[in-house]
């Protein structure tokens, strides 16, 4: 069961790195998964760096020295995808499944992908978790990325919990119409196939006319098309950028030991 | 400075081919609390949408006395602080302060003159500590009076509301209705709460098919049982 | 507010750690080019309304990816909306809302990661946005006007791409070794096969609601702009997918073909549910087990795509 859970992740808190600027928080957890990303595959040492430092930046954050575990799975399709490296890249054989060799190079391909994967996606929930999304945004802003579409973004996760909430109440209107069990339900597959498209089709509709009335309120308080003038930014202090630094130069390390040994 | 609104035989057909307002002539003097009452698909949200220039039909529409019209819009938006029924729709930043602030920033304030006057306009609402907060998590109450307060940012002369007392309950109410008898500006609000009408506002204009019917003292309007119920209207 | 969903939408999000840093930057350029023409293209077409609109529109995409509708033993099918998107609005305003969609999901849910987040809008939010659009303009045209030729056009266009969706997602999988392509391709390609047809089945619910309620609004798409610049974008894609397949199969390592097909019968039978499902993806009379897969899947969309045009001519000349 994946779980839709729309409650912000987001923690207030007030540590080192909740305060750090939104721009830095997001260049590192993006350069801490590029530098796993052209990681050579086996360096262990290499990712068990990494490892670490994802410990010490929940540490850090004031979340304790596991959180980042509870909610790290490698998303299910992809890791069946992946289990048949073992069998399938050749190499050295070091076991024996059945009437199948798995080899050394496909196996320790395959846990490569595994712990790359893992350490990225507790970086990324670090950064969600100390960042409030409006500072999300607009760090990204700041970083260059395109503005309008930081505002359709940002109106996307405002109106979001409203569509999230007719989707919930049109499919118990639903459920409380279906006399059998959630699970069956009577009706051909075309036929629920058809209500499901109606409901969407209905959402479809509210989204136009909530788009309306939002454009209106809009132009009432001036607004005149192209860009959403916003307010200037702080300039970021040098305690943040020194973070940075420290930050690349330990991935720099990470990355040469990899490299080399 | 003249804060009024004048409005002479004004016609309006929706796109559609809907008619919607078949000669409506009203004006509001200076300091005046009007309320507009009427059934619904009278017509009401239809014009109050006129008075800023986001539906703009035939006859004559005046702000503080500058015609509605191309040229115009940008001042007339600063002067009438229009508030939608649905806070939802006002409320589209990702923050409160976003929010109040956004008025106020596509004026060309400069940001000193911004953040006071979001500072302001929150202090006016009496909700000053939701300054940081995201608007999603806030109950229709806090959301309406916020959305005030996004208007109230931009110093406006005259206060249009659209069913400002609709889904709140017994306590917002109440704190909506000391907030309006408070706020200085001109004002007009449509609405089916007769009570409110009764507590707040000494002139009341009854609305019917696109069309004024009744413009006078509440007081005695509310007391015309036979107009009341020609109307589809009831006595608080 | 939290709500539990039993399947979520056609998975196609690739986690990071599973493409290699060259592959992860040729998603981003084209998510990128993508992304900057779409905005170009939307301003031109909306206006004012640009923001609010692909904002709310984006929302709406995201909640309707939630609903679900029972197919069989707890399983559900479940909207992706690329082609719907694109069908309503055009193909342009369909990428940027796509890529919202998908940009959110990886950076709040991890629903796919930040560095492979490139493809991941190409592949769910370019190529499904495209193919979905291009099959749809196309086959109507073919079929002719009236709600059923719609109907039909944005069922087999919503297939289609989930389908293509899928294949260039087992496609850069392979060429960044994370799965052998002889695997990854029938696998992706058939588990999609099934969750392309509840994408059709609710896309066609969504648009006859739409026929029926506000015609109108099904023109919008109709009208985008830039039909010429999309032909380019689909063009593009084809010859890039021949390319990768090309290419990959070329690669400089027999060995690593004859494990596959030594392998092959352990994983016939952990494919086993799959194939009974769907016919068999091998091509007998070609030696090479990872090239008649291939061929498998590209053949199999060609004929659902003649089947659809020589019905579609029928049927014209039926009513003719």
């Amino acid at each position: 069961m994946l779980h839709f859970n729309l409650a912000d992740q987001y923690r207030r808190g007030s540590s080192r790195i909740h305060r750090l600027d939104p721009r830095i928080k997001i260049l590192g957890a993006v350069l801490f998964i590029a530098a796993a990303t052209v990681m050579p595959p086996g360096k262990w040492v290499a990712f068990g760096l990494l490892f670490v430092v994802t410990v010490l930046v929940a540490r850090l954050s004031g979340l304790g020295w596991a959180f980042a575990l509870k909610r790290s799975f490698v998303a299910l399709p992809f890791a069946l995808a992946a289990v048949t490296l073992p069998f399938t890249v050749p190499g050295q054989p070091i076991a024996q499944i059945g009437g199948f060799t798995l080899s050394a190079e496909g196996s320790i391909r395959f846990l490569t992908i595994l712990v790359k994967s893992w350490v990225s996606v507790q970086i990324a929930i670090l950064l969600t978790v100390t960042t409030s999304f409006p500072d999300l945004l607009w760090g990204m802003r700041e970083l260059r990325i395109p503005a309008p579409l930081i505002s359709i973004v940002g109106f996307m996760y405002r109106y979001l919990f409203i569509f999230a909430d007719e989707a919930l109440r049109l499919m118990r209107a639903r459920a409380s119409r279906s006399g059998a069990g959630a699970g069956k339900g009577g009706g051909g597959l075309l036929w629920r196939g058809r209500v499901a498209g109606g409901m969407i089709g209905n959402l479809t509709l509210r989204a136009f006319e909530r788009s309306e009335r939002i454009y209106e309120a809009m132009v009432a308080r001036g607004y005149i098309g192209g860009e959403i003038k916003t307010m200037t930014p702080p300039l970021m202090t040098d305690g943040d950028r020194n973070a940075l630094v420290v930050w690349v130069a330990y991935l720099v390390m990470t990355l040469l030991i990899g490299f080399i040994f | 400075m003249h804060h009024t609104l004048d409005v002479k035989d004004l016609r309006f057909k929706y796109p559609d081919g809907h008619e919607a307002l078949f000669g409506v002539t009203l004006s509001i003097a200076p300091g005046e609390k009007v309320a507009l009452v009427g059934p619904n698909g009278a017509g009401k949200s239809t014009l109050m949408l006129h008075f800023n220039g986001v539906l703009q039909g035939e006859g004559e529409v005046r702000v503080c006395n500058m015609p509605v019209q191309k040229d115009t819009l940008g001042k007339v938006r600063a002067a009438v602080g229009l508030v939608f029924q649905d806070p939802d729709d006002q409320l589209f930043s990702p923050t409160v302060f976003e929010d109040v602030a956004f008025g106020p920033l596509h004026m060309g304030l400069p940001e000193t003159e911004v953040r006071q006057r979001v500072k302001e306009a929150l202090a006016a609402v009496r909700m000053t500590d939701y300054i940081d907060r995201v608007s999603h998590h806030l109950s229709v109450g806090e959301k309406k009076r916020i959305a005030i307060a996004t208007v109230l940012s931009m110093n406006p002369e005259i206060l249009v509301l659209d069913e400002p007392s609709a889904g709140l309950d017994p306590r917002a109410r109440r704190t909506l209705i000391n907030l309006l008898r408070d706020l200085p500006q001109t004002m007009l609000i449509s609405t089916h709460d007769m009570r409110l009408v009764a507590e707040l506002f000494s002139r009341t204009v009854v609305m019917d098919h696109g069309r004024v019917v009744a413009d006078g003292p509440t007081a005695q309007i509310l007391n015309d049982a036979a107009l009341l119920e020609a109307h589809g209207l009831e006595k608080p | 507010m939290h709500f539990h969903v039993p399947f979520s939408p056609p998975q196609l999000h690739i986690p990071d750690g599973f493409l290699s840093a060259g592959v992860s930057i040729v998603g981003w350029v084209l998510a990128i080019a993508a992304i900057g023409y779409a905005l170009r293209q939307t301003r031109g077409q909306f206006g004012e309304k640009q923001i609010p609109l692909m904002g709310v529109l984006a929302a709406f995409i995201f909640a309707a990816q939630a609903i679900n509708f029972p197919v069989a033993g707890g399983t559900s099918g479940h909207l992706l909306g690329g082609t719907l998107a694109a069908i309503i609005m055009g193909p342009w305003a369909a990428v940027l809302i796509m890529t919202s969609v998908i940009a959110i999901q990886a950076l709040i849910f991890q629903d796919g990661g930040l560095i492979v987040l490139g493809f991941n809008i190409a592949n769910m939010g370019l190529i499904t946005a495209f193919t979905g659009h291009f099959v749809y303009m196309w086959l109507k045209r073919a079929m002719g006007e009236g709600r059923n030729s719609m109907l039909a056009a944005g069922a087999i266009g919503a297939w289609i791409s989930v389908m293509l969706g899928a294949v260039a997602t087992a496609i850069e999988l392979a060429i960044s070794g994370a799965s052998p392509l002889g695997l990854a391709l029938p696998a992706m390609a058939g588990v999609h096969a099934l969750i392309g047809i509840g994408e059709a089945i609710i896309t066609v619910g969504a648009l006859a609601f739409l026929y029926t309620t506000r015609r109108d609004l099904l023109d919008i798409g109709e009208k985008a702009p830039a039909q010429a610049s999309a032909n380019w974008v689909i063009v593009g894609l084809v010859i890039a997918l021949v390319v990768a397949v090309f290419s990959f199969a070329a690669s400089p390592d027999p060995d690593g073909l004859e494990r596959v097909a030594e392998n092959t019968g352990f994983l016939d039978r952990a494919m086993r549910p799959v194939y009974e499902i769907l016919p068999d993806y091998t091509i007998p009379f070609i030696g090479n087990e990872l090239m008649s897969g291939i061929l498998a899947v590209v053949v199999g969309t060609l004929i659902v795509f003649s089947a659809a045009f020589v019905i579609a001519r029928l049927q014209r000349k039926a009513t003719a």
